[in-house]
């Protein structure tokens, strides 16, 4: 009786596991379909794109002209550089700033401190593209149209409420008697921060960066308005060189899209480990 | 060389007055405890001597240097902490050099005082493990070798047992007694809110009330003459037992519990009696200090009966609303209900004025 309770019991758990994995699975193809046809249909023939769009490359319809018009007949390394750089460096202060101001918010307590917090979290609920005309006329105000230096300010204001209130939650919970322990140790304030808080909260830093680089990565908006202009264009920009009035070089578009996707994949094989332990740790501990 | 002065030192944290006046002088090799209940302003004195709160008023002196103006690396002390505080990312030997690395000691004295704390405390088989792999017991050989290495003045124990088991809280408290013996009878303030941690580990206990030390003394003089009611009620286990209590002038009897005793008696226990009748006064017996005996003066029907095996204790009910908890010697088998008569030995009762403070 009692093995078969079990039996019964573990067959349940099993159908349950399957069934997550059902729609986990469903989800997975769900997501990854468009990037499976971009990734296709990249390495055919505009023939092969518009007859068979599903269709694997086959001898006649394979080829990789949309890569060498990428590569040759654009200045597309330039917008990958671009982009690589307004993102690399948007990313870098949006971790450190708002680290630091996390940080800064938990452990020392000032007059006014709840305030600058909400502040600060407050452009969570209101999006930055709100601002636009005003930025834009900032942005000229301070001779900075055109420049890879205006995305990057206002790509780092974009991420910080964001990164501000994950690393918060994270910092509440480091323990004050460690940081007190390394200022009996003779550590300065910011060293502290650097040798004692960050390596505690690394998986939260690995959260906190792919979350803040997908959208920086994948704006049109930005550049569009802040710096369309020949040399600071960025990838997404960029691809819209091959959308012509007229015609569409469909290749190209779908291989710098291709192209496009691989920093992003970089980053998650890179952080995927810390990434998993950073959004299972509040769940795990509570 | 190593004493610390405690000037009239008050804390406050925005209006609420945490610590009020305190004076304490604390000589070269005493390991004073400080114990009080919780919130009462212990671990925020131990952090001002830390340096990781400012003091709003006073002075704190360490070893003939006013220190209350420096950083806490300045100060010549060391802490320890009751969650240990170990840095998670690093090894034992990370964990135990750190201090001295950042200050710029020599590689090789690095290492040998390493090696030295490591051989004090047995930390030798864990040297290359990180704290999440140790005990709690052993993380807190890692915390206090950590304090051992930077050679301190003064150390400084925040309830460092807390988080043990009780088994491996009395070991530890054992291994922290002979470490205060084997470092030259290093001056170390230990707080804690565990009276047995206190009695059994301190030269000198101070405790603490509401932000003021209620009284400072070796653990005997505040077992035998503790000032106030609040110290006597604090220091031993069980604790003294309370009767309300009137003395009357001119019979020279004092009625507690329905009883009356002579005043010739309570004189003999050192107690200095009003000159004028006087009510609401507290006369204080330790459990310890009553014995079953058929002509005692305290009777009354058993309540609770512990027992312990080699000791018990008994609880009675002399007149309604009090209690009166008797430890008792031997084997004794009491049943809620039964009829018990205890006598409490004169030599050692305490009176306690209406104000709380000891009549003597
Ligand atoms: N940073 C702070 N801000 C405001 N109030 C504080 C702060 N630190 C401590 N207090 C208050 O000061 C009082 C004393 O705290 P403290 O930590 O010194 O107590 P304690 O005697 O160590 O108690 P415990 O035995 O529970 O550790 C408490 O009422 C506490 O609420
Ligand atoms: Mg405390």
């Amino acid at each position: 009786m009692a093995s078969l309770t079990r039996k019964l019991e573990r067959g349940r758990a099993g159908l349950s596991s399957l069934g997550i994995h059902a729609i986990l699975i469903a989800y997975s193809v769900l997501a990854l379909f468009p990037l499976y046809l971009i990734l296709l249909n990249s390495f055919k023939s505009r023939r092969g794109i518009f007859g068979d769009p599903a269709g694997l490359p086959n001898e006649s319809t394979f080829s990789t002209k949309g890569y060498q018009s990428v590569i040759t007949n654009s200045d597309f390394p330039l917008y990958f550089g671009n982009s690589l750089v307004v993102t690399g460096v948007a990313l870098f202060f949006i971790l450190l700033f708002g680290a630091m101001a996390a940080h800064a918010l938990s452990e020392y307590d000032f007059p006014g401190s709840t305030f600058i917090g909400l502040y600060l979290i407050l452009g969570i609920m209101v999006p930055i593209r709100l601002g636009t005309v005003a930025l834009l006329k900032l942005i000229v105000d301070l001779n900075l149209a055109n420049t890879l230096t205006a995305l990057i300010l206002v790509y780092t204001a974009q991420g910080l409420p964001v990164a501000i209130f994950i690393f918060s939650e994270f910092l509440k919970n480091v323990s004050h008697e460690i940081k007190d322990s390394a200022r009996i140790d003779g550590l300065s304030e910011y060293r502290i921060f650097f040798e004692v808080v960050i390596p505690l909260v690394r998986p939260v830093i690995a959260t906190v960066a792919v979350f803040s680089m997908i959208p920086i990565w994948n704006d049109l908006w930005f550049p569009l308005i802040l710096s369309p202009g020949e040399s600071t264009r960025t990838v997404t920009l960029g691809v819209q060189k091959f959308v012509g009035q007229y015609t569409v070089d469909w290749g190209a578009v779908l291989a710098a899209l291709s192209v496009a996707v691989v920093p992003v994949l970089f980053m998650y094989i890179i952080f995927s480990k810390q990434l998993i332990r950073g959004i299972t740790a509040g769940a795990v501990k509570g | 060389m190593a004493t610390l002065e405690i000037i009239n030192v008050s804390k406050s944290f925005g209006r609420t007055e945490v610590i009020r006046d305190v004076s304490l002088q604390v000589e070269d090799g005493e390991l004073i405890v400080f114990v009080g209940p919780s919130g009462c302003g212990k671990s925020t004195m131990l952090r001002m001597i830390a340096g990781l709160e400012q003091v709003s008023a006073g002075e704190i002196w360490i070893g003939g240097k006013q220190v209350d103006h420096l950083p806490p690396a300045k100060r010549g002390i060391a802490m320890v902490f009751q969650s240990y505080a170990l840095y998670p990312h690093k090894n034992v030997r990370g964990n135990l050099g750190f201090a001295l690395k950042h200050a710029g000691v020599r590689r090789e004295e690095v290492e040998q005082r390493v090696n030295e704390a490591a051989e004090i405390l047995e930390l030798g088989d864990l040297m290359d493990r990180k704290p999440r792999e140790l005990s709690g017991g052993q993380r807190q050989r890692v915390a206090i070798g950590r304090a051992i290495v930077r050679e301190p003045q003064i150390f400084l124990f925040d309830e460092p047992l807390s988080n043990l088991d009780a088994a491996l809280r009395v070991h530890m408290r054992v291994e922290i007694l002979k470490l205060h013996q084997r470092l030259d009878n290093n001056t170390m303030i230990y707080v804690t809110h565990d009276q047995v941690e206190a009695m059994t580990l301190a030269d000198r206990i101070a405790v603490f009330r509401n932000g003021r030390v209620e009284q400072s003394g070796t653990p005997m003089e505040l077992y035998r003459k503790p000032a106030n009611d609040f110290v006597a009620g604090f220091i031993g286990s069980p604790s003294m037992n309370f009767l309300n209590a009137e003395w009357d002038a001119q019979t020279e009897k004092l009625s507690a519990a329905g009883q009356l005793l002579d005043g010739s008696v309570l004189q003999q226990a050192g107690i200095v009696l009003p000159g004028e009748s006087a009510t609401g006064l507290k006369l204080g017996i330790r459990p310890e200090h009553l014995s079953l005996s058929p002509q005692g003066e305290f009777s009354g029907r058993v309540q609770v009966f512990e027992n312990l095996g080699g000791e018990s204790f008994v609880h009675i009910n002399p007149v309604d609303d009090e209690v009166l908890v008797a430890k008792l010697e031997g084997e004794h088998n009491f049943r809620p209900g039964d009829n018990c008569c205890l006598q409490a030995n004169p030599a050692f009762l305490h009176l306690f004025g209406a104000d709380g403070q000891r009549l003597s």
